[in-house]
């Protein structure tokens, strides 16, 4: 059976005070920033369907994706916003995508459950819960079936493991690894809940990750709202899954401060004070005052970069607002290649 | 021209792609080291090695959502389901995912895979393996679903399918892998979806049909034209996503009668959709009801005389036929 690593603390990474450090501070806030944005405009009615923030969680997208190459890929659930941004998606057509709009990054068809953007690296995006972890192991192989040194990297949420597609997707996974040919990073995002259902009123096994050992898949847990110690096990993970071509799944024990989505307004299933505790452990502000109190970053700094952020998804909201509408015949545009279907009110179209 | 089963006609197809493209690969359930259920990959673990010949756990979800991510890299893989039945546990993967991720992703990707495996009764297989599944598919959008008739349609839409950009249901007839007919010898031929064939000329009837009743179909109109004088006109539409039905209106313009005919339950089956299409389009042109030959409307049963009960035989299509000729 494969090894389960003890939590990693966060030992301080060295050197802490480089650069990347800030810039991870300014993306994590700029992510918070435009996720407030999107709550406000779906409370406006200006975005539709469903909606779930990332809010909370921001060290785990930031932590492991930032360990990655530019040509590595990730696939997530529909919690996918962070992701997005994080591999480089412009937040304009983000935001156009969310608002449903021509210009959206995937032309208003898939919305914030399905974002996409191959050109970052984003394979997705996927509504069904659980559903994309086989895509993601299929991608894996791919990647060394092509004999390049790309690693994928798959999230899901505590909720996504108890459905057979994880279980078939990790077992592939696991013996595909042992002919190397599996070179993913599974990342469970705990936040204790699957929807309202809290981990150990929905898994027999509460050690989420010694699920995934049986599977022969190497696991370590970390504290996902310490951005540092986030990073900190992604590179050495990243490298080493690079390396042997064998899966691993990190652990990341997160919060979601918002609701399950953006209609989950009374969240029966946990109590108020239990949600201010975790407010207690922001990741933003972790962050923030571990490079204040270490690197002596300057409060005026930190403004500057609230600042930008606001304004970034201010501008977001903007462009989004005036956006095209996405044209009729976009329709029946990307359902095949070829053959598609004709409209099947001919009249209406002629 | 070359004399090939339908089996071997399969196995061409697949051979031929996988030397023409290294992207090309196959994954299933005891389709290496076993051979496969049907013998369909015999050879093919020894010729091409574990990376392009998967032998799989029994996790058709596994298999079929793994596929998908695959394409979407850029390979092309083909999943074998060991039978159709089996693809059931797979659904999600093919119908929420294989199926949406082009139209979701507002067409950032190709999904180039195929999904074959027989399907349908005939051998005492009882309810669990005995189903077809054509209008299952067919009903949704963003997937092809071809059950080809003939050995070299067999191979050609195979190619077809394997060279494609999306996600191709591949529907064989376990009833036909024995069956023997002429497959061209050419690497390249390759037959397109969406273009149903005249199998047969006639000009009293014509009968709407595809995959194994398609055979069935022929045998009755060669009996009827023997015994009764009683020429059918017999329709191939070989895929059924994308559905031709041009050669079908142009032959009911002909016949003004039309009987469809299917392996599957008759509510919701394909041939409630082409009868259907058929009157929308040709309503004028009808001299009767189109009229609908399936299989009874109950789970499969073991005892053979009572399968035979279950599924059309050649009777069954005489009786269409003669209803719509009031005869």
């Amino acid at each position: 059976m494969a090894k389960a690593k003890k939590e990693s603390s966060s030992a301080v990474a060295d050197p802490a005070c480089a650069p990347e450090w800030t810039d991870l501070l300014k993306q994590m806030i700029l992510i918070r920033r435009f996720e407030e944005a999107t709550e406000r405009e779906f409370r406006k009615g200006k975005i539709g369907g469903y909606l779930h923030v990332y809010i909370g969680q921001e060290a785990v997208a930031s932590g492991i994706l930032s360990a990655l190459n530019e040509d590595d890929i990730v696939f997530c659930g529909y919690r996918d916003h962070a992701q997005a941004l994080v591999r480089g998606s412009d937040p304009d057509k983000v935001m156009a995508e969310l608002f449903g709009k021509g210009s959206g990054i995937s032309k208003g068809k898939g919305g914030s459950m399905h974002l996409f953007d191959a050109e970052h690296g984003l394979y997705g995006g996927y509504g069904i819960v659980g559903g994309h972890l086989t895509l993601a192991a299929g991608a894996a192989y791919a990647l060394r079936y092509q004999n390049t040194e790309r690693v994928a990297v798959c999230y899901f949420g505590d909720g996504a493991m108890n459905i057979g597609s994880f279980h078939e997707a990790m077992n592939m996974a696991g013996l595909w690894g042992h002919q190397g040919m599996c070179p993913i990073i599974f990342v469970i995002e705990n936040n204790g809940y699957a929807m309202g259902t809290s981990v150990e009123r929905h898994s027999a096994l509460t050690d989420l990750s010694a699920r995934v050992r049986a599977y022969d898949i190497p696991t370590e847990k970390v504290d996902g709202q310490d951005i540092f110690a986030v990073r900190g096990v992604a590179d050495r993970v990243v490298r080493q899954v690079r390396e042997t071509g064998k899966p691993y799944c990190i652990e990341a024990n997160t919060y979601r401060f918002s609701g399950h989505g953006a209609a989950d307004i009374l969240q029966p299933y946990r109590p108020k004070e239990e949600v201010e505790k975790h407010r207690q452990r922001d990741p933003i502000v972790i962050l923030r005052n571990r490079l204040t109190e270490l690197c002596g970053l300057a409060e005026d700094e930190v403004k500057e970069m609230d600042t930008w952020a606001t304004e970034v998804a201010a501008n977001a909201v903007k462009f989004a607002e005036e956006a095209p509408l996405a044209e009729p015949e976009e329709l029946f545009t990307d359902v095949v290649a070829e053959h598609g279907p004709r409209p099947v009110r001919e009249s209406e179209h002629d | 021209m070359t004399e090939k089963s339908y089996r071997d006609a399969i196995r061409d197809a697949m051979m031929e792609e996988m030397d023409r493209d290294p992207n090309v690969l196959i994954m299933g359930e005891d389709i290496g080291v076993y051979e496969g259920t049907f013998r369909i990959t015999a050879g093919m673990l020894k010729k091409y090695g574990p990376k392009r010949v998967i032998d799989t756990p029994i996790a058709e979800a596994g298999m079929a959502g793994t596929a998908v991510g695959m394409a979407m890299l850029g390979l092309r893989p083909i999943v074998e389901m060991m039978t159709m039945n089996f693809a059931i546990v797979a659904a999600d993967q093919i119908l929420n995912h294989a199926a949406k991720v082009r139209y979701f992703s507002g067409g950032q990707v190709d999904v180039p895979m195929v999904i074959r495996g027989p399907q349908g009764a005939g051998v005492q297989l009882s309810a669990q393996h005995s189903q077809s599944f054509e209008s299952f598919y067919a009903h949704f959008p963003g997937i092809h679903v071809v059950a080809p008739a003939t050995p070299a349609d067999a191979k050609g839409m195979l190619k077809t399918a394997i060279r494609g950009k999306d996600p191709v249901i591949f529907l064989e007839s376990a009833a036909l892998y024995g069956m023997k007919g002429e497959v061209p010898d050419d690497p390249d031929f390759t037959v397109p979806f969406g273009k149903s064939r005249v199998a047969r000329e006639g000009k009293d009837v014509t009968i709407v049909s595809y995959s194994r009743m398609l055979q069935l179909s022929l045998i009755v109109a060669d009996k009827l034209a023997e015994d009764e004088g009683i020429e059918c006109e017999v329709i191939d539409l070989r895929s059924l996503r994308p559905l031709d039905m041009d050669p079908v209106y142009a032959s009911v313009a002909k016949t003004h009668r039309a009987v469809v005919v299917q392996e599957q339950w008759k509510p919701f089956g394909a041939a409630a959709e082409i009868s259907a299409s058929i009157t929308e389009a040709m309503f004028d042109e009808l001299d009767a009801p189109v009229y609908r030959v399936t299989g009874e409307d109950v789970p499969m049963p073991y005892a053979r005389n009572l399968e035979l009960l279950a599924t059309p035989h050649e009777e069954h299509i005489v009786r269409g036929v003669k209803k719509v000729m009031y005869a």
